[in-house]
């Protein structure tokens, strides 16, 4: 491999392998100047956890996939089924709906946004960075399970060169790729990013037809003011349907509080979105205790949810954990992340209640919040320089001496 | 009356081979230089030719921007190459030394009576002012000018840094000349800082501001003590000198005489009896590593600690600023799915499956090895745990990046020397080079705005 390496070194296609090689090679390359001695984490180090946390969450979605199309069934049948982990959740059926359905989205996914990671590499002349490893892990996680891969793809290609490349790369770009995925999907395609059909798997193809099968998401029956049958344990344990990944609360709480251990997302942003949607679901609450909203309301179903379980459903822990916390684009400053991270719970479930159309917020919150993040910055960091500058009012400031006694001392160049 | 500085954010990295404290004396090197690189900013006008006969002590060369500032030999001997680089550029200055050792001597200087010109005069003339640097730019200070304060660190933080009370032990009188001298040179005071634990000779000095500082790596750097003491603003000037080239100063100031002796710690896990040696600026490091051993030949020889140091060789000579000489091996190999695998062996800030938080005691043999690439930024919040000063470390660094000069003087860039990044740059993630990023932001500045 090494030779190999040498070999292709200030080529063109160089990027490219040695994207590869470094895949497999911590590489041979040490200090120069600097530090002679660096700390053990990289940045493939660092997204590698991120997806660590993800699996969890991947391998539920690939079963739940599953069992909310076989759940949907059933209830169209007129036999809903209660839920029994091991018995109708941990099976091969639901698990191979996983595999035919999610697993090709994250293949897609991947192989989509790594082919225009590597062509720019090679156009550029730099490194294959590791930023899409995480994008590309949370795309078919954040889509509904029977989005077409074609249109992923689509979405994954404009929201790569669109969201990231033009800006200059990992590391650059003011918003989200994934979420810029996921926008470009709702926006290009609504009918198949939203409404009733999309959540579960074959309810679309099914739709009008006899056999049809409801594919509606808890926030979606609110939204209609419709009663909603799902139990708070199944919506924290995340047998609901909804985008692929986004149903686990518990798992997703485990994958935050893993990422937060391992000091790699940051605490500050997750445990103030937390606060901030909770804020703003108890102000909805409060509004639908005083009377101020009646019961025709279309507003009411969602406003009168009550506060905390904004939590455990829909996509907003989700966002939070594994969006909201991207370091590249959210606030930099640690006083800005509580700023930043309030104002996405916030936004997320006002947008949420005040939707019609699509009843979900996150990653509209987390979008226009990435937008805002400079700003946050900006303001924090002036706080430091008015310090700064107040203390320069005080500035002992010495003259030059000009009048140094001029002995010479003789001295002759060479 | 002392006064307490407690660091809280930082990191102590914790490396095997620190230095026995016991001295030997280093063999006599047969070859000394001069490393221009170790005067950053500094223009050189030689004075003498190749092949010229010098005294310990007399000027080699003075600076183009201050013809009064000159730079003298360690010893008498023979100027036998001036190496030079690209553009004719003086790199490093070679006097083969000679059997027996001349000295020029100078007029004792009167301490009592002896006015701030006086003193700076002596130093100039005698080659110990290069000793005396400043802030903002982290450069040889310039002599037409008055800082508002002095500072000196007695405390080292840096792994493996020489153990400052160990080093001045018996120095008291020397230090004591050199600290009334510099009193005349600033309206300010003279800060000192000394460990919390430790023994300092430098605490039982007469007129100093003495501080105890205790807390991780920085706390040891003036960078950081200025900052938590009495930070620089814009137009504000502060000196620093290390003080083990106090003793050098304090010394001349007492004899008449530039002596280049300074006891420089050998460390590093390559080494196999790491100790201290007495030798002289300018000697060749191969003159005292071999008397210490070496475990394998695969190792890197750096001029100062593993975070701030210069590389330099077996053959290369000890820098005019060092008195730790670290050797560590090179880490030039690859390691399979590195970037995945649990790490028990590295040290990290972080609990990404690497487990140096586990055991914060435990010793560790780093090498050379980047463990990673080069990337753009992307991680945040990192920095700020082990940057203790009131900046913030990302933005100065793209404010430098981008040469935004509004900016850099905005965030803070007058406060800090590159050291000050080293630490931040131990732990990037990004595996940027912070103190480089630094050091250009700091000469741009000078440049634009002097």
């Amino acid at each position: 491999m090494h030779e190999l390496k040498m070999k292709y070194q200030g080529k063109k296609m160089a990027p490219a392998f040695n994207a590869f090689h470094t895949f497999l090679f911590t590489p041979n390359e040490t200090t120069h100047g600097g530090t002679h001695v660096k700390a053990a984490d990289d940045l493939k180090r660092t997204m590698n956890t991120v997806i660590m946390a993800l699996i969890p969450v991947l391998l539920f979605s690939m079963f739940n996939a599953g069992y909310q199309h076989y759940a949907a069934i059933d209830a169209a049948n007129g036999t809903p089924r209660s839920l029994s982990f091991f018995e109708n959740f941990l099976t091969w059926d639901n698990f191979w709906i996983g595999i035919i359905k999610v697993l090709p989205l994250v293949v897609v996914s991947y192989g989509v946004g790594l082919i225009v990671e590597f062509i720019f590499a090679v156009i550029k002349g730099h490194e294959v960075e590791e930023g899409y490893l995480v994008t590309g892990m949370l795309v078919p996680l954040i889509v509904p399970v029977d989005t077409p891969l074609w249109m992923l793809a689509v979405a994954v290609v404009f929201g790569v060169v669109i969201g990231k490349e033009v800006f200059g790369g990992t590391g650059m770009n003011i918003l989200n790729p994934a979420l810029t995925i996921r926008a470009f999907l709702f926006f290009a395609y609504p009918t198949w990013m939203s409404g009733d059909k999309v959540w579960v798997h074959g309810a679309v193809e099914r739709a009008g037809g006899p056999d049809a099968i409801s594919g509606e998401t808890i926030l979606g029956s609110l939204a209609q003011n419709a009663e909603v049958s799902y139990s708070v344990s199944d919506m924290f344990f995340g047998f609901i349907p909804g985008s692929v990944g986004e149903t686990s609360t518990l798992l997703i709480l485990i994958g935050g509080l893993f990422l937060i251990f391992s000091k790699i997302a940051s605490w500050r942003i997750m445990l103030s979105a937390v606060i901030g949607s909770l804020v703003m679901g108890l102000i909805f609450n409060q509004v639908v205790e005083m009377g101020w909203i009646t019961e025709t309301s279309k507003f009411y179903g969602l406003m009168s949810f009550e506060f905390w379980k904004h939590l455990i459903v829909g996509g907003l822990a989700f966002g939070i954990v594994y969006m909201a916390t991207d370091p590249v684009t959210g606030s930099q400053t640690n006083r800005g992340k509580w700023i930043y991270g309030f104002f996405i719970g916030f936004i997320s479930v006002m947008i949420r209640v005040f939707n019609p159309a699509y009843p979900e917020g996150v990653f509209l919150a987390i979008l226009l919040m990435n937008v805002f993040a400079p700003t946050i910055d900006h303001y924090v960091v002036q706080a430091n320089v008015k310090r700064r500058m107040k203390r320069f009012k005080n500035a002992v400031v010495l003259p030059k001496d000009t009048d140094g006694k001029a002995e010479e001392l003789k001295v002759e160049t060479v | 009356m002392s006064k307490d500085i407690r660091i809280k954010k930082g990191l102590d990295i914790n490396l095997v081979g620190a230095s026995e404290l016991s001295t030997s004396k280093a063999v006599l090197s047969n070859v000394y230089a001069i490393k221009l690189d170790d005067f950053h900013g500094i223009t050189p006008k030689m004075l003498l030719k190749e092949g010229a006969e010098v005294k310990a002590g007399e000027p080699l060369f003075y600076s183009k921007a201050n013809e009064k500032m000159l730079f003298v030999s360690p010893v008498s001997g023979e100027l036998v190459e001036i190496e030079r680089g690209a553009r004719r550029r003086i790199l490093r200055l070679k006097i083969l030394a000679d059997k027996t050792q001349e000295v020029v001597e100078h007029k004792k200087l009167d301490l009592v009576k002896a006015s701030g010109q006086d003193i700076k005069d002596a130093l100039l003339k005698s080659g110990c002012w290069p000793f005396v640097k400043q802030r903002p730019y982290d450069v040889i200070a310039d002599p037409n000018t008055t800082p508002k304060a002095i500072f000196i660190s007695g405390y080292a933080t840096a792994p493996l840094a020489a153990d400052l009370d160990y080093v001045l032990k018996g120095k008291e009188e020397e230090l004591q000349t050199a600290i009334t001298a510099l009193g005349k040179l600033t309206p300010g005071k003279i800060h000192v800082s000394v460990g919390a634990s430790g023994n300092s000779p430098l605490s039982g000095l007469k007129g100093i501001e003495l501080h105890t500082v205790s807390g991780p790596h920085p706390a040891g750097l003036v960078g950081t003590q200025i900052n938590k003491i009495d930070p620089i603003n814009k137009g504000e000037l502060v000196w620093t000198v290390s003080p083990q080239d106090l003793v050098i100063i304090g010394e001349y100031l007492n004899t008449g005489k530039f002596n280049a002796e300074r006891i420089v710690a050998l460390a590093g896990s390559s080494v196999k009896s790491p100790k201290y040696y007495s030798t002289k600026i300018g000697a060749e490091i191969s003159t005292f590593l071999y008397a210490s051993g070496v475990n394998d030949e695969n190792f890197r020889v750096i001029n100062g600690d593993v975070l701030t140091g210069s590389k330099s060789a077996p053959d290369g000579h000890l820098g005019f600023y060092n008195n730790t000489v670290t050797v560590i091996p090179e880490g030039n190999d690859y390691e399979l799915f590195g970037w995945n695998k649990p790490v028990f062996n590295k040290v990290s800030t972080t609990r990404a499956l690497t487990f140096s938080w586990l055991q914060p005691k435990k010793k560790y043999d780093l090498t050379t090895n980047t463990n990673g690439e080069h990337r753009a930024f992307v991680v945040t919040g990192q920095y700020e745990e082990v940057f203790p000063m009131d900046i913030y470390p990302l933005q100065l660094l793209k404010a430098c990046m981008v040469k935004d000069l509004d900016e850099m003087e905005q965030l803070g860039l007058y406060e800090v020397a590159p050291e000050d990044f080293s630490l931040t740059e131990f732990i990037c993630i990004s595996k940027q080079p912070h103190q480089k990023i630094i050091r250009e932001g700091l000469d741009l500045l000078q440049k634009e705005i002097g």
